[in-house]
Order: C-alpha cells, then structure tokens, then sequence
C-alpha cells in the first residue's frame, strides 16, 4: 500500500467523505441534503475497501444507500411544503456546543498523538473474509445474529400492523 | 498475456507507462465500457427488429444493410440535438440524474467475467456486490424524477423505485441459492466451478433438481429491476407519458438509455453466470469428439458469455411483445406474495440438497 497512487485515491475518497458529509450538514434545501448523503455514503464504503472490508463496504451500500437513504428520499418527496419550511433551528447553544466540539476533537486528537503507531490485530487476516463471517455468526455469535432476527421480524410484524386497512379509525377501504 | 485467469485483467492493471498508474486507475474500465455501449448499439437495434418481426412488419430497412446502422444515426442526431432543461426543474438534480444512473448500472459490470482471462475487478464478495449496487440506479431515478418537476416523470420516478426495491429481495434470495452451492460470492470461482467435460451439464441450472425456481424467480424478478415489459409501469406510455425520462431530451435521453440497456445485459450476464456456467462451453465432449475443449480459451469464452447474455435479452424482448403490463398492486402482489415464499421455499431446499444429497 505504500504505492503513491493508492495515497491519491485514498485522499480524493476521503475528500469526497468530507466535503459531501459538510453539504449534508450546511445545505439549505432538504432535498439536496438528502441526495449528497450519497456521496457520503459511497466515500465511506470506499474507505472500508482501503481497510480491506470489502464485505462491509458492500453491506455499507446496500444498508445505507439502498434502504436508508431511499426510505429518506420518499419521507422527503411525499412530505408536503417542505422545500418552503426553514430548516433553521432557533434553539442555539453557542457556549456549550462550542466547549463539547473543541473538548471531542481534543480527545481524538490526543488519541492520535499519544498512540504511536498502528496497533495491528493479533489474527492476521487470510483468504476470503466472507466464509470467516458466514462461520462466526454461525457459531460464535449466533445469539446476538437470532436477537437482531427477532427484532427486525418484530419491526416488521408492527410496521405491517400499523399500515393494515381494517383497525379500529380507519375506515378508508 | 498468458492463457492462466485473469490474465488479459492483471496485464491492464500491471499497465503504467512512465511510472503513472493508469492501469490501476482507469484502463481495465475502457473494455467495459465498450461493451456497454455494444450492449446499448446492438440492443436498440435487436429491439426494433424483433419487435417489428413480432409485429409481421420490417422494422429500420433504410441506414445501411437491413437497417444495421439504424442505432448510429440516432446516436449522432441525439448528440446534436438541443439540450432542454425546463425553466422551474431543479436544474442540478435534473443533470446529475441520468450521470447517477448510469453510473449505478455501469459499476456492477466491473465484478462480471467476461472471460477466464478478463474481469474488471475480482472481488471474493462479487456477488453480493453486482447485487447491491443497483441501489445507486434507484438514487438517479429519484434525482431525475423529482429534478424533471413534472407530476408524470415523479410518478414513474416513484413506482420504478418502490417496484426495484421490493423484487431485490426475491432476486437477492434466488441469487442466495447458486451463491450457496457454489460456496462462494466471487464471480469468477461460480464460474470455475460450473467447468467441466460435460459441458452444459456442469451448469448449476442442471445440477440440482430446484435450481430451475430460483432461476426463474431471478429471470422474474430481474425483468422488473430493469423495468421491462411486463413490469414497464414506471413508464407505461398510456398513462405516464414516459416516466420518469419525460422531460429529458439529446444526449442526457442517450445516456438514460444506455444505462437502461446497460442494466439488462448486466442481469442477463449475472443469470448467465449464476446458472449457467458464464464463459463456460455449453457443448459436451462425446467420445473422441472433444466439442467442449475446442470452444474453450479466452476468446471462446467472451463469445459465450455474450451469447448467452444476448440471449436472455432476446428472451426480454420477446417477452415485451406476449404478456401485458401489469397493474401497481398485481406487481406488489406478485413479488411479495408469490415470488418471495417461493424464493424462501427453493432457499431452504437448496440448503437441504447442497448440505446432504451430493
């Protein structure tokens, strides 16, 4: 990796990050907030591959990009008169809010000054990182894999519940 | 440039004249986009023709042999077309769409192996990566949808997106099921494994008596990411105009097509390789005659993978010209009612086969 043009696609992947996730952040049009979290979301699986997290990376787009960020966009489209209301909040906080950004970037930056160097894992990564992934959620962690399971069903049995016709209040059909 | 894998893939990549990377960077992407512009050249000109032979007429006749440049004037009278945008669209949105929907059908070409020597990229989740990725194309619907300010192209903007969100989930499952016989998510080792003397019998779609439903669930659900006839609804002519690309004119009009011909190669290319072999020969060796190590190599196997990808496209075509459209709450009905248990029936029966009967 020490290839300086893994350097430069590193830096434009972490200017796309950077820049887009600020857009999010300081744009005033909703929409295009939405639609720049792309940009923030592909930055970030690219980082993962430079990690070597290719699966990660994949599950960042499917995840984020293909569910969250489409589910966004609906809420936003479907939304009425929301390209006309202000998005400023009037609850501002300059002291605190500054005392907490100064005292967090503190904190990481003496994390990064005070670690030496990269502290590499004890198990070296071999071969495909997938099969290592299927076999410990498959074992090692099958408990959390079966909680998270039963939650998502569960999200999904309330969701179905809430939109169904025939409750008591909605009469439509 | 040997004949081992990935030969002719890792010479481009290797490629960096005066010590500038540009293999790494851009060269091993130019072959791909050749062939998604052949893709498009040759897939709008098919379309004319086997829709007109359908139809008992001609079809283009006058550019050109039996119309075979057709596709090329209409390209060159696109590209010197005006470029419309209309005064109250959202003029950023309205640009940037059809470059994000190309891009979201074009990046998945990159894990497709295109031969045993070539592949854009060899990932080991390449799979689960060529299905994911379409989840880009749904953002450039959106973008181009909301940005035409136009009821009609919001409209098919919406429903093109609720319908390829909802059929990922049974074509993901289906795609599940050859993922799990072959053991692996890396495009070019499903491909490996479907190798063999036998030729066609190799092919996953003939090794498991199931595999045929996730094969066609995938086929089915394929038809509808890339908004094919039956599941055209996003731009059903008779009541959208034309959906969510309304408003669009000359070149950006060129682009969404292509990307739109560009995503039905890649699922015809990605059902070839999952089901049926991808560069692999189809022809069995018999006896002494050995038809499947005579059509095998590299270049055979860019022929193979292309015919077949052709083929399912003819299949697509042919299609669009047999069944009617379909109403919004049949297709939802179809894919979460019908498509999806079937999709958990062949998973779990694939798993029991895959685990014990071989």
């Amino acid at each position: 990796m020490s290839n300086p043009a893994y350097t430069v696609i590193f830096y434009l992947f972490a200017a796309i990050t950077v820049f887009s996730a600020a857009f999010v952040v300081f744009s005033r049009n909703v929409i295009y907030s939405a639609f720049s979290l792309l940009f923030t979301f592909f930055g970030a699986a690219a980082l993962y591959v430079f990690l070597s997290a290719d699966f990660i990376a994949v599950t960042q787009v499917v995840v984020y990009v293909g569910g969250i960020l489409v589910l966004l966009l609906f809420g936003v489209m479907f939304t009425n008169s929301i390209m006309q209301t202000d998005l400023k909040t009037d609850v501002l906080n300059m002291i605190p809010g500054t005392v907490l950004l100064v005292g967090i970037i503190g904190a990481i930056l003496y994390t990064f000054y005070s670690t030496h160097s990269w502290m590499p894992s004890s198990t070296m990564l071999q071969g495909s990182i997938v099969e290592r992934i299927g076999f410990e959620t498959m074992s090692g962690y099958v408990l959390p894999f079966e909680m998270a399971s039963i939650l998502l069903l569960a999200a999904l049995i309330g969701a179905a519940f809430l939109a169904r016709f025939d409750k008591p209040g909605n009469n439509e059909k | 440039m040997g004949n081992s894998l990935n030969a002719w893939s890792d010479w481009l990549t290797g490629f960096s004249p005066m010590g500038i990377p540009l293999g790494l960077v851009i060269i091993a992407a130019i072959p791909l986009v050749f062939i998604a512009l052949y893709a498009l050249t040759y897939g709008v000109y098919g379309e004319r023709k086997i829709s007109a032979f359908m139809q008992d007429r001609l079809g283009p006749m006058e550019v050109g042999y039996w119309g075979i440049l057709q596709t090329l004037a209409d390209i060159l009278k696109l590209l010197q077309k005006e470029d419309i945008v209309p005064t109250l669209a959202d003029k950023f949105l309205f640009v940037i769409g059809p470059g994000v929907l190309f891009v979201g059908s074009f990046l998945a070409f990159a894990v497709l192996p295109f031969s045993p020597a070539f592949i854009g990229a060899n990932l080991n989740v390449g799979l689960f990566y060529a299905i994911g990725i379409v989840s880009i194309e749904v953002v450039g619907i959106l973008a181009a949808g909301w940005g035409s300010n136009n009821k009609w192209s919001l409209y098919g903007a919406v429903r093109s997106v609720a319908q390829i969100v909802s059929y990922e989930i049974p074509a993901a499952i289906a795609l599940l099921c050859g993922a799990m016989m072959a053991g692996t998510l890396d495009m070019q080792k499903i491909t490996l494994l479907q190798s063999g003397p036998f030729g066609f019998a190799h092919f996953y779609l003939f090794q498991n008596p199931i595999a045929w439903l996730p094969f066609l669930i995938y086929f089915i659900a394929s038809l509808a990411e890339t908004n094919r006839a039956p599941f055209d609804i996003p731009e059903a002519e008779s009541e959208l105009v034309a959906g969510y690309f309304t408003e669009y004119t000359g070149m950006k009009f060129a682009v969404i097509f292509l990307a739109e011909y560009g995503s039905m190669f890649m699922v015809s290319a990605i059902i070839s390789i999952v089901f049926l072999g991808g560069w692999n020969s189809p022809l069995p060796n018999i006896g002494g005659l050995e038809l499947n190590a005579m059509t095998s190599g590299p270049w055979w196997g860019a022929f193979w993978i292309i015919m077949k990808g052709f083929f399912f496209i003819f299949v697509q075509m042919w299609l669009r010209w047999t069944l009617p459209r379909l109403r919004v709450d049949q297709l939802m009905y179809l894919c979460w009612k019908v498509l999806t248990p079937f999709a958990f029936v062949s998973f779990v029966l694939t798993a029991i086969w895959v685990i014990y009967v071989p």
